[in-house]
């Protein structure tokens, strides 16, 4: 069970919250340019890293908000938990997976 | 030739008190290059060296594994095998594997433990009895067996299922597969080993792909924990770790890793003679042979590659499966464990080339590829002996996120596997 710390509510039981799957994927706005292969890009390709994975999370049972988070997809832990719009922080580990 | 299994053989070892059985394949050092390079030991990837050198003649092959034989999601799941799926490329690719199924025991002269014990589905709602519906009509045209059944026909062919009006989850009624069941799965991996081993393949464990070498868009070879390997194709076989490989080799799949769980109870004496399954209300459950009930659910909504899950989900399968059948519920678990299952957006597969010359991927089987080992080995095994898609694959090719060609089974594959 993941203990996910909301930035407006505190840690709470992974149960209250909702997956929204990868973060920081800009829909293009120059869509009528791209081709089919670079919408297939944006619509489905994913980077599913072993390893940091930033990631969006809704509190549906709580706040309602969205926010984004760096965890890792093989150890669970949650290395920061961040507002919509910022930058992904750069996670330096020491096991450098 | 390996040892011919038989009757006969069994009571020659019974004997000796079976300390001369033979291994059943042999444990080689790799060689510095072969024809093709399958990456992955589980069911998928031994079924595909087993087919390349019985049906295509190619037996300068390995299989590379980082652990043992079939410790992915071939020896993890829940064994169900069906063909019952609504669009007409997924019937056919499902059926094509169903019609190996039932003759894989003789084939690989190894009893895979094929039970065709039946297979129910059943609906919750008048929506899920339309969806059913819907679906058997398909599956029928395409001349696959399915049927519906009644309230009342469910509770004559399942008595322990609650179909009592009052039940939480009222019964409406089931679609049945007859031909569907239930498999041995190590003794897949195993089998088609064996079969594999017997042709010339060589079958290295232990052993991880840390790379690939690519010149001129065109694979070479591979790097490993156990040196590099040169390769005239490679195909890759690895279930949830495919998006791991797609990485080495510079592209991305439309594929995320999930944990998958499954557990099992105390054996207790025969009372569930068919595989049932609720898409509806997250569960399916069958009987195994030593008695103990074989759960499953829906994956964990996070990406992982952490081969366990989170307990809600344990909980929401355990809170369907008591209230569809009140008599489990004072049963005991004895095991619980998870498999990094390779969602894909559509629920079907991905089978093919990739942006890399003679490099093959075999992935995104999620939840559901158990079911498909024998015919997604036979297929896969025939696009890259032909280096041109099998029919029956071409429809799964990673170009249909680019086309839009989806092939959306979520009714058929989401939950249930
Ligand atoms: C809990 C659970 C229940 C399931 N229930 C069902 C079911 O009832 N019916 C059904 O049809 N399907 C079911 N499935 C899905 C099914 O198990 C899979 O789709 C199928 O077994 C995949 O087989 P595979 O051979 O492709 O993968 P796997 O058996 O996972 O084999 C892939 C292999 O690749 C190896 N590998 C990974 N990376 C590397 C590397 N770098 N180098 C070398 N080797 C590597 C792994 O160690 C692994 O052994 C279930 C899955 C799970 C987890
Ligand atoms: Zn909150």
């Amino acid at each position: 069970m993941l203990l996910i710390p909301c930035p407006y509510c505190g840690k709470r039981d992974e149960h209250e919250f909702t997956y929204a799957r990868e973060g920081h994927i800009a829909r293009p706005t120059n869509g009528e340019q791209l081709t089919d292969a670079e919408w297939a890009q944006y619509l489905f390709m994913r980077k599913n890293p072993k390893g940091v994975h930033y990631e969006r999370w809704m509190h549906a049972k709580g706040c309602r908000r969205y926010f984004n988070v760096a965890r890792d997809t093989v150890t669970h832990e949650i290395y920061a938990v961040y507002e919509m719009g910022q930058p992904a922080p750069v996670i330096e580990r020491e096991n450098g997976r | 030739m390996k040892q011919h299994y038989s009757i006969f053989t069994l009571a020659r070892n019974a004997v000796s008190y079976h300390e001369k059985w033979t291994e059943a394949w042999r444990s080689p050092d790799p060689k510095p290059s072969y024809d093709v390079v399958i990456v992955g030991g589980g069911g998928h990837g031994l079924a595909t060296a087993y087919y390349l050198a019985k049906e295509h003649g190619i037996t300068n092959v390995a299989v590379i594994e980082k652990g043992w034989l079939g410790g992915g999601n071939t020896g993890r799941n829940t064994t169900i095998v069906r063909s019952n799926y609504l669009w007409d490329e997924s019937a056919h690719l499902y059926e094509h594997a169903l019609k190996l199924w039932e003759g894989l025991s003789q084939d690989l002269n190894y009893n895979v433990m094929f039970s065709q014990r039946g297979l129910l589905s059943t609906a919750h709602t008048v929506h899920d009895m339309q969806a059913l519906r819907r679906r058997v009509y398909a599956i029928q045209l395409n001349g696959i067996d399915s049927e519906i059944l009644t309230r009342e026909q469910v509770a004559e062919y399942c008595p322990i299922l609650d179909c009592s009006p009052t039940a939480r989850y009222p019964v409406f009624g089931a679609s049945l597969q007859r031909r569907g069941g239930v498999a041995r799965h190590d003794a897949v991996a195993w089998g088609y080993a064996r079969g594999a081993d017997a042709r010339g393949v060589d079958i290295i464990q232990n052993c991880e792909v840390t790379g690939f070498k690519i010149e001129n868009g065109k694979i070479t070879g591979l790097e490993t924990t156990r040196g590099s390997i040169g390769a005239k194709k490679v195909g890759v076989v690895v279930a949830g770790h495919c998006g791991v490989l797609a990485g080495m080799a510079g592209f991305r799949l439309p594929i995320e890793s999930h944990p998958l769980q499954a557990m099992v109870s105390e054996p207790i004496k025969p009372v569930l003679d068919c595989v049932v399954m609720s898409g509806q209300v997250h569960v399916y459950v069958s009987q195994s042979d030593k008695g103990e009930l074989v759960f499953g659910a829906g994956i964990d909504s996070f990406n992982s590659y952490s081969q366990y899950g989170s307990p809600p989900v344990v909980e929401n399968m355990l809170n369907a499966l008591t209230e569809l059948f009140p008599i489990f519920s004072r049963l005991r678990f004895l095991r619980q464990w998870g498999g990094i299952v390779d969602t894909c957006p559509d629920a079907s597969p991905i089978i093919g080339k990739t942006p890399v010359e003679n490099l093959f991927f075999n992935c995104g089987w999620g939840t559901g590829g158990f079911k498909a080992t024998p015919g997604s080995g036979h297929v896969f095994a025939h696009t890259i002996a032909t280096g041109e898609p099998h029919k029956l694959a071409a429809p799964f090719a990673l170009e249909r996120f680019t086309t839009g060609y989806l092939i959306d089974e979520h009714g058929a594959a989401g939950v249930a596997h």
